[in-house]
C-alpha cells in the first residue's frame, strides 16, 4: 500500500517539485499583495471609524463566497493562468487581514493613545510605536488566518490553469490514479499545517517580546 | 503662569457648550485644582489647554505664548501630562516611558538615561530594580509614580493631571498626594489639575475651581472655599464637614498660643493638622492639648480656639443655623 506511494513520489519528482514550488509561489505573492493592500487601508480606515464600517462589511461580505465561485469569477475577466489566480487569491485572502488590523487597531487601550497624544506624539509616531506594536497580535492572527486560507484555496488555481498541488488532484481523480490524488491531497494539507504552525509560533513569539516582562 | 480668557468649546451637536467664557488664572509655581460632578466641564478644560481639545473661542496663554496659535504637537512635548488611567506604554519599559518626551526632543542617549534614573529616584522608585522592568509587573500606585515621571522627564513648567490618583485605594492615594505636592512645588511646576474630591482639591489646590454647567462657580483658596461657599450648591459640593475640613488646613503649630500646658492632657506635634487636633482632644476628654514645638517652647491649643477657628462670624454659617 504505502509502496505504491513511494513508488509513485520517486518516478514523479519533478512534476512533485514543480507543482509544491507553483503553489508556493501563487500563495506567497497572493499574501505579499493582500499585506501591501490591507495594512495601510486598515491603518486608514481604523482612524475613520465612519468609513469603516461599510469597508469592512463589504469585504466581510466577501468572505461568504465560496473560493472556487471566486477563481471561476475571473475566467471572464482576466482570462486563465497565474494572474486571475492571484487575483482571486488575494481577494479571498484580504478580508481576513484587513478586519484585524481595524479591530486591533481599534481596540488599543485609549487611555494610552490619549497618554501618547498628550506627551507629544505626532499622529505618526502615535501609529508606528504605540498602536501599530500593540495591536501587533491581532494583525498577526489576521495574517495568519489569511495564509492558510490561501494555501488552502490555491489547491484550486488549476481550475483556471493556475497551477500547484490542486494540479496532482484534479489529475489524479481524471485518471483514478489513487497514488497521485493521495499524494496531491496530503501535500496540499501538510503545506497548510505547517503554515499554520508557523505563523502561530512566530505570533506567539512576537507577542511575548511585546508584553513580557522581559525588557 | 497659564491664563485662560474667555474660553469657551461648544461640542458640534450641542445645544449648550461643554465650557463657556471661563476666565481663570494660575500664577507661576501654583497648583489649581479644578473640581465638579461629572460632565461639569473640568476635563475638558484642562485638554484645552494642550489642545487635546480645540477651543471654540477665547484665548489661553502658557508662559506669555498664546497656545492656540501653536503647533499642538510641539506644544504637547513642553506641557506635562498625567492621566488617570495613567496611560504608561505596556510595551515598553519603565525607562523607556519615562524617556518618551526627552527621546522626542532629541536629548543624547546620556542625558536621556541620566534623566530616567533622576526621575525615578525623585517619585521615590529605585532606578536599578525598576528601570528594565514592564508596566505591568507594578502596583496600581507604582504606575502612577511612573506616569508622574514621565510627565516631568523633559522639566515642562507646567504640568496638567486628569485625575492622577483615581486608579489607587484611599492609602496609597494619600501618600502620593503629600509626595507630590512636596515635589510639585519643591520644583516649582504650575499646575492644573482635575478631581472629583474635594479633599484632594483643598489638599494639592493652593486655589480651587468649583465648576459647574461649563462655568467657574467659585475660585478661592481653599479656606475661603470652605470658609464662605458662595451659593447652595458649592456648600452642597464641599460637604456638611466643611468646618472640619477647614480644620485639616491648619497645623496645630499654627494655631497655638504661647502657655504652659497643664499635666496630664494629651500631645501632638506643631505639624499635626487643627483637625487632629481636635481628634485627640475628643478621644482623651480634654479642652486642651499641649503643642510640641522644639523651636518655639510649649504652647497650647484650646477647644475654644479651635471653635473660633471653625466658626468665624460669617454670614455663610450663621445663614446655616
Amino acid at each position: 500500500m504505502t509502496g505504491a506511494y513511494v513508488t509513485w513520489i520517486a518516478g514523479h519528482r519533478s512534476i512533485l517539485w514543480r507543482t509544491f514550488a507553483e503553489h508556493v509561489t501563487l500563495s506567497v505573492t497572493a499574501l505579499a499583495i493582500v499585506l501591501v493592500i490591507a495594512l495601510p487601508l486598515g491603518i486608514g480606515l481604523a482612524r475613520r471609524p465612519r468609513l469603516a464600517a461599510p469597508v469592512v462589511g463589504i469585504v466581510n461580505a466577501l468572505r461568504t463566497v465560496p473560493s472556487l465561485a471566486l477563481l471561476v469569477i475571473m475566467l471572464p475577466v482576466l482570462g486563465t493562468g497565474f494572474l486571475p489566480s492571484v487575483v482571486a487569491l488575494t481577494l479571498y485572502g484580504l478580508p481576513a487581514v484587513l478586519v484585524n488590523t481595524v479591530a486591533g487597531l481599534r481596540d488599543v487601550d485609549s487611555n494610552i493613545v490619549e497618554a501618547a497624544r498628550g506627551q507629544g506624539l505626532s499622529e505618526g509616531q502615535n501609529v508606528l510605536r504605540i498602536s501599530l506594536p500593540l495591536a501587533t497580535p491581532v494583525i498577526l492572527a489576521g495574517i495568519r488566518t489569511a495564509a492558510v486560507q490561501i494555501v488552502s484555496a490555491a489547491t484550486l488555481a488549476v481550475f483556471i490553469g493556475g497551477g500547484g498541488l490542486g494540479e496532482l488532484i484534479s489529475a489524479g481523480m481524471g485518471l483514478l490514479d489513487i497514488p497521485q490524488l493521495v499524494i496531491g491531497a496530503l501535500a496540499v494539507a501538510l503545506l497548510a499545517l505547517v503554515t499554520e504552525i508557523a505563523f502561530g509560533a512566530t505570533e506567539r513569539l512576537v507577542a511575548g517580546r511585546l508584553l513580557g516582562s522581559t525588557a | 503662569m497659564i491664563r485662560l480668557e474667555g474660553v469657551t468649546k461648544l461640542f458640534p451637536g450641542q445645544a449648550r457648550p461643554a465650557v463657556d467664557a471661563i476666565d481663570l488664572e494660575v500664577p507661576d509655581g501654583r497648583t489649581c485644582a479644578l473640581i465638579g460632578a461629572s460632565g461639569c466641564g473640568k476635563t475638558t478644560t484642562l485638554r484645552m489647554i494642550n489642545r487635546l481639545i480645540e477651543p471654540s473661542s477665547g484665548r489661553i496663554v502658557v508662559g506669555g505664548e498664546d497656545v492656540t496659535r501653536a503647533d499642538p504637537v510641539q506644544l504637547r512635548r513642553h506641557i506635562g501630562y498625567v492621566i488617570q488611567g495613567v496611560g504608561l506604554f505596556p510595551h515598553k519599559s519603565i525607562a523607556d516611558n519615562v524617556a518618551t518626551v526627552p527621546r522626542l526632543l532629541g536629548w543624547d542617549e546620556r542625558r536621556v538615561a541620566a534623566r530616567i534614573d533622576e526621575m525615578l529616584g525623585l517619585v521615590g522608585l529605585d532606578p536599578a530594580t525598576f528601570r528594565g522592568r514592564r508596566p505591568a509587573s507594578l502596583s496600581g500606585g507604582q504606575r502612577q509614580r511612573v506616569g508622574v515621571a514621565r510627565a516631568l522627564a523633559a522639566d515642562p513648567p507646567v504640568m496638567l493631571m486628569d485625575e492622577p490618583f483615581g486608579a489607587v485605594d484611599p492609602v496609597v492615594r494619600g501618600r502620593l498626594q503629600r509626595e507630590f505636592k512636596e515635589i510639585l512645588a519643591r520644583l516649582g511646576k504650575t499646575v492644573v489639575m482635575v478631581t472629583h474630591d474635594i479633599n484632594e482639591a483643598i489638599r494639592m489646590g493652593a486655589r480651587v475651581a468649583v465648576m459647574r454647567e461649563g462655568r467657574i462657580v467659585q475660585h478661592d483658596t481653599p479656606d475661603r472655599l470652605l470658609g464662605e461657599p458662595k451659593d447652595p450648591l458649592v456648600m452642597d459640593f464641599v460637604g456638611t464637614d466643611r468646618a472640619l475640613k477647614r480644620l485639616s488646613l491648619m497645623t496645630a503649630g499654627e494655631a497655638a498660643s504661647l502657655a504652659t500646658p497643664p499635666p496630664g492632657v494629651p500631645v501632638v506635634e506643631s505639624s499635626s493638622s487643627v483637625q487632629d487636633a481636635l481628634s485627640a482632644m475628643l478621644s482623651a476628654g480634654s479642652d486642651r492639648v499641649a503643642v510640641r514645638d522644639p523651636d518655639r517652647g510649649s504652647r497650647v491649643l484650646t477647644l475654644d480656639a479651635i471653635r473660633a477657628l471653625a466658626a468665624p462670624d460669617q454670614p455663610a454659617s450663621a445663614s446655616e443655623l
